[in-house]
Parts: C-alpha cells; structure tokens; sequence
C-alpha cells in the first residue's frame, strides 16, 4: 500500500488544481473515488440544497407533513439515502486527507481517524434506518 | 548580494489556487459537520410529528437562517471548486488556463450567490 506520509506536493503551485494524484494503491483509489463521488454529489447535494433551501419557500416549508409527502416517493428516499451514503464517505475521507497534513504524531492521527470513521459509521447505520423505516401512517393525525 | 524576489511578488500572499485550495478545505470541512448534525436531527422524524416540528421550530430564528445561507454557499463553493479540480486532474493540459478557469469557477459562484442571497435574505427579513 501506498501512504501518504510525504508531503503531498512538490509542484510549483500552478502544477495542480486539487491533491496531487496517488501514484497507486489505496490512494489512488481514494482520490478517484473523490472526484466519482464528487461528480454524482454535483447533482445530489446541489439539487439537495436547492430544493429544500432556495426553492418555494425554502426551509420554511419543511415539517413532519412535508417530510411524509416527499418520502411517499421511492425516488427522494433513494436519492436522500445515495446523498447520505457518498456524501459521508466523500467527507470522512476528506477529514482523513486532512488529518494526514495537519495531525503528525502516529498515535493521535490513528486516533482521529477512528474516531470520524465510527462517527461515521453510526451515522451511516441511523440515516438509512431512517430513510428506510420511516412510516407516516404511525401518525395518521399529521398527514 | 542582488535582492531576491519570488516569482509571486517581495510578499508571499500566494497563487489564487492556494485560495481557493484552502477554501475547498474550510468549506468541506464546514459541510461535513453540518452532516454530521444533520442526520440526527433528520432521525428524529422516526419519533413523530411532535417531536420533528419541534426540531425543525429551530429553522425559524434569523441567526439559524444566516447560518443556512453559508451552509448553502458552502456547498456551491464546493461544487463549484470541485468541478474546476476535476477538469483540470482529468484534462491535464487544462493547468495553462489555471487563471481563467478559477476567474470563471469564482465568477460563477458569485453570480449563482446573487440570486440565492435574495431569495434566502427575503425570508430572513420576514423574520426580524
């Protein structure tokens, strides 16, 4: 495996826009995954935020009815959850990418590391509970 | 012995990409423990109407909402820087217009902010 102990670039700072790519191993799947990721999230987390944020009234809008409606549809659980699942991954490997340049004693970095990977984790495991075990019809009142 | 200059200039304030890398790393970092906030209290929509409307009560303070205006910006940021990152990794010879593209990439951010800022600060003054 590849680690990314040395210091990520040596380029003139014009020799990049974003991470240098990893010549291989893990890294490199880790910067492709990046900008996959990045690349759905474009549509997911922009639509996301506009929708709930900017469009017809924003936030104003959204209460437990609102949330009912939007997840009477297959469609807004599947997109909510693909944003919850890559948007996490895309995150926790940012910190992780991060906590490589900033955090250099071994122990401390592993530390950081494990604990935005559980964090994540348990984020992971209640969000798709969530999205998936919601069911309005409990509370028949408020629909 | 001749003064010694860098190639940006006596003062070192960096390359427009050094800012916007550093932006790309605030704004990621800003988003992601906005997530990490936000699936919680989306979880608990499972305990019913009473307790979700309570959660979403919160939205309706103007400090929140300004809060949400740069969570917003944060992430067309983020889109935005990404997308010039990726044209440039997937199309090398696309780091000569390293210029134009971040004039472009800032550009059309600001521009995109323009309409949202509206939109969201009308809804903010109706609150105050």
């Amino acid at each position: 495996m590849v680690v990314g102990t040395e210091p990520l670039s040596t380029e003139s700072p014009q020799g990049r826009a974003g991470r240098e790519r990893p010549i291989g191993g893990f890294e490199l799947w880790a910067w492709l995954f990046m900008r996959i990721s990045g690349l759905v999230l474009l549509v997911l987390a922009v639509g996301h935020v506009l929708i709930m944020h900017v469009a017809d009234e924003g936030i104003d809008r959204v209460d437990f009815g609102f949330v009912a409606t939007r997840w009477g549809s297959p469609f807004w659980r599947t997109w909510d959850w693909m944003l919850l699942s890559l948007a996490l991954v895309h995150g926790i490997n940012g910190l992780r990418v991060i906590i490589l340049d900033y955090v250099r004693p071994a122990g401390l970095r592993f530390a950081l590391n494990m604990a935005f990977y559980v964090v994540g984790f348990a984020l992971f495991v209640l969000g798709t509970v969530t999205v998936f075990t919601f069911d309005p019809s409990k509370w028949p009142a408020a629909v | 012995m001749a003064k010694r200059t860098s190639d940006y200039g006596t003062i070192y304030r960096g390359h427009e990409g050094q800012w916007s890398w550093l932006a790309h790393r605030v704004t990621g970092v800003a988003i992601i423990l906005f997530l990490f906030a936000h699936v919680v209290d989306t979880a608990v929509v499972g305990w019913g109407p009473e307790a979700y409307n309570r959660v979403t009560e919160v939205y309706h303070n103007p400090i929140v909402r300004l809060l949400e205006l740069g969570l917003v910006a944060a992430v067309l940021y983020h889109a935005i820087n990404g997308t010039k990152i990726m044209i440039i990794d997937f199309w090398p010879s696309m780091v000569r217009r390293i210029r134009p593209l971040s004039i472009a990439s800032t550009a059309l951010f600001v521009l995109s902010m323009v309409p949202i800022t509206w939109i969201m600060g009308k809804g903010i003054l109706e609150l105050l």
